[in-house]
């Protein structure tokens, strides 16, 4: 190996220390036979993972993030397709304008979509709750549902609809017996997409929860009391979870670029 | 009897148009060949025969019935796409029983139905593969048994050899006849290949920007072309031009040749004539003069030779391996009245 080989070699261990490092550390500490999540470790133990396990407030915001996460991202992804499946299919006056305000929530701050859900549904009564974490959750999800819906109907697929068509498909039949199906690979990776930015996002869920509130929230309350290897526990699985759905994007999409 | 009636149709897109007034009859058991160079309209208008394009102006008549304003869904049209066009999500069986499971025919009936269409097709046995596992010219059958497996009393087929490769494609042309033959149904078949067109077709119709120039079975349309543009599309011919200088005679630099037909008094007329139709023999009605070889291209069954006059009039036409004829060599040429094409 030559010296130059060598810098590159320590440089790119460097990045990659630097990118992960603090997730290790995380982890790392996850497993403190100790009380505190700092060095030194005193051992390996699970005991802060049982009492993870066992802290009602973080099972319930385990199943309150599920919840959110997957009517969220179904929500994202239904209405990303047909509104991919409308602009892509069928001619209309100002689509260009249609396109782009569809795609600027992405542009917008999650502080801003989460102020402005608070204050117009404590205007119209609701407050807060997950049902707002939902929605808020859909207004910042859907938009990438609908780009990566919209990148697979093509003009491929526009002949094979048609050949449905031709042989006396309607356009629901179309819609649901061959498009969807069609792009299936897609629809997954944009559902699996969808769930893990909604399982991760603080902003919004912390602005317009009060008493059912979600992961992130949860963490962030028991951060607040201090240092705590059980916040590290609760960490590290989020990550794993995280890290599981990922994969299972990658599969998804690498099967489809296969075949 | 009339079973295709295209009336007056023009589609327009924006200020240009993709289809002038066309106006077309097939009857029901006939192999219609839309023939043309790209953007020449041919697939615009299968594409307003199968209704996946309105026309704006115009109707369409299909078996009687007016179906100007019905959707592909509700034409008895089905079409075999260019790609194919096949579900990727579906089996083979799937895909060839998708037309017959939308008009609701139970499963049983069904599945007899589909082994007939891929037994017709030439690929029984095949029902449980996946589109992905199969060949270009096992997915061409497939589409071709889901295209016909619901009788259509249409079907459309949009430059279906395209993808082929040559002894295939040939393969498929003789197929796609004897299932014609079988079915007795009426194909309407786009190509811009005249030899595709010529091997199956029993009309032709060559399409040049939007509109159509000639119509017609294969044989008249290649030997006696309507327009300047379909001799020269169908094959390779020698052009002659000249003054009209008495009626159904004009001059032209290889003489005074018999122009047929209603024949301008005046002015400038062209005749054609194929290469096979000239004689080297100078046994021909009508004398060509004298011309030098100036190319003379071996292809197998024949010379292809271009001969130049000394008027400048140049000649296309074909010799015998047997001639041997080599480049400075003097032919006289020759060739009988009725094979003068007027344009």
């Amino acid at each position: 190996m030559t010296r130059r080989n060598i810098a590159a070699a320590l440089y790119m261990a460097l990045c990659y220390a630097f990118i992960f490092l603090p997730v290790g550390v995380l982890v790392l500490f996850s497993f403190q036979a100790g009380n505190l999540p700092v060095p030194p470790l005193h051992g390996l133990s699970l005991r802060w993972y049982a009492a993870a396990f066992n802290d009602g407030r973080l099972v319930a915001a385990f199943a309150n993030s599920l919840l959110v996460g997957g009517v969220s991202a179904a929500l994202s992804v239904l209405i990303g397709f047909l509104a991919a499946f409308g602009l892509a299919r069928y001619e209309f006056p100002a689509k260009a304008l249609l396109r782009g305000l569809i795609m600027l929530p992405l542009a917008v701050s999650y502080l801003l979509v989460g102020m402005g859900l608070l204050v117009s549904s404590s205007a119209l009564g609701l407050g807060p709750s997950l049902m707002t974490v939902i929605i808020g959750h859909v207004v910042i999800n859907m938009p990438l549902a609908f780009a990566i819906c919209q990148a697979q109907l093509g003009e491929h697929q526009r002949r094979i609809e048609s050949a449905a068509r031709d042989l006396g498909a309607g356009t629901f039949q179309v819609l649901f017996g061959i498009t969807a199906p069609m792009i299936a690979p897609a629809l997954v990776a944009a559902f699996c997409l969808c769930f893990t930015l909604s399982w991760d996002e603080f902003l919004i869920a912390y602005l317009n929860t009060r008493f059912d509130v979600t992961l992130p929230v949860v963490i962030w309350d028991l951060l607040r009391g201090g240092l705590n290897p059980e916040t590290n526990a609760a960490g590290s699985f989020i990550f794993l979870f995280s890290i599981s759905v990922i994969l299972a994007v990658e599969i998804f999409l690498l099967r489809k670029r296969r075949s | 009897m009339t079973h295709l009636a295209v009336s007056n149709v023009t589609k327009l897109y924006g200020a240009s148009a993709a289809l002038r007034d066309v106006s077309l009859t097939v009857a029901a058991h006939d192999y219609v060949v839309l023939l043309g160079p790209s953007g020449s309209g041919k697939t615009t208008l299968l594409s307003v025969i199968g209704g996946f394009t309105e026309p704006t102006s115009g109707r369409i008549h299909i078996a009687g019935r007016d179906v100007t304003q019905s959707g592909p869904a509700k034409r008895p049209t089905t079409t075999v796409f260019q790609d194919y066009a096949l579900f990727p999500h579906m089996s083979v069986e799937k895909n060839v029983g998708y037309g017959l499971k939308l008009r609701r025919v139970p499963a049983p009936r069904r599945a007899e139905q589909v082994a007939r269409a891929l037994e017709m097709v030439g690929l029984p046995g095949f029902g449980g593969r996946g589109i992905h596992e199969l060949s270009g010219g096992q997915r061409q059958r497939v589409a071709l048994a889901r295209a016909l497996i619901v009788e259509p009393e249409i079907l459309l087929l949009d430059e279906p050899l395209g993808a082929l490769d040559l002894n295939l494609r040939r393969q498929m042309q003789d197929e796609l006849l004897a299932l014609q033959r079988r079915t007795g149904r009426c194909f309407v078949h786009v190509t811009h290949d005249q030899e595709e067109a010529m091997a199956l077709a029993s009309m032709i119709v060559v399409m040049n920007q939007g509109r159509i120039e000639d119509a017609g079975p294969p044989a008249r349309i290649y030997a006696r072309p309507a327009t300047r543009f379909t001799a020269n599309f169908m094959g390779e011919s020698t052009e002659f031009s000249g003054p009209v200088i008495a009626p159904g005679i004009i001059g032209t630099p290889a003489g005074k040749l018999p122009r047929a037909a209603s024949a301008p008094d005046a002015g400038d007329a062209t005749v054609i004539i194929r290469p096979e139709n000239i004689r080297a023999d100078g046994e021909g009605a009508v004398a060509l003069g004298q011309a030098r070889i100036t190319e003379a291209v071996f292809q197998g069954a024949h010379y292809r030779v271009f001969a130049a006059a000394e008027s400048g009039q140049v000649f296309n036409l074909r010799l015998p391996p047997a001639a041997a004829p080599a480049p400075g060599d003097t032919l006289t040429l020759s060739c009988e009245a009725q094979n003068l094409v007027p344009v």
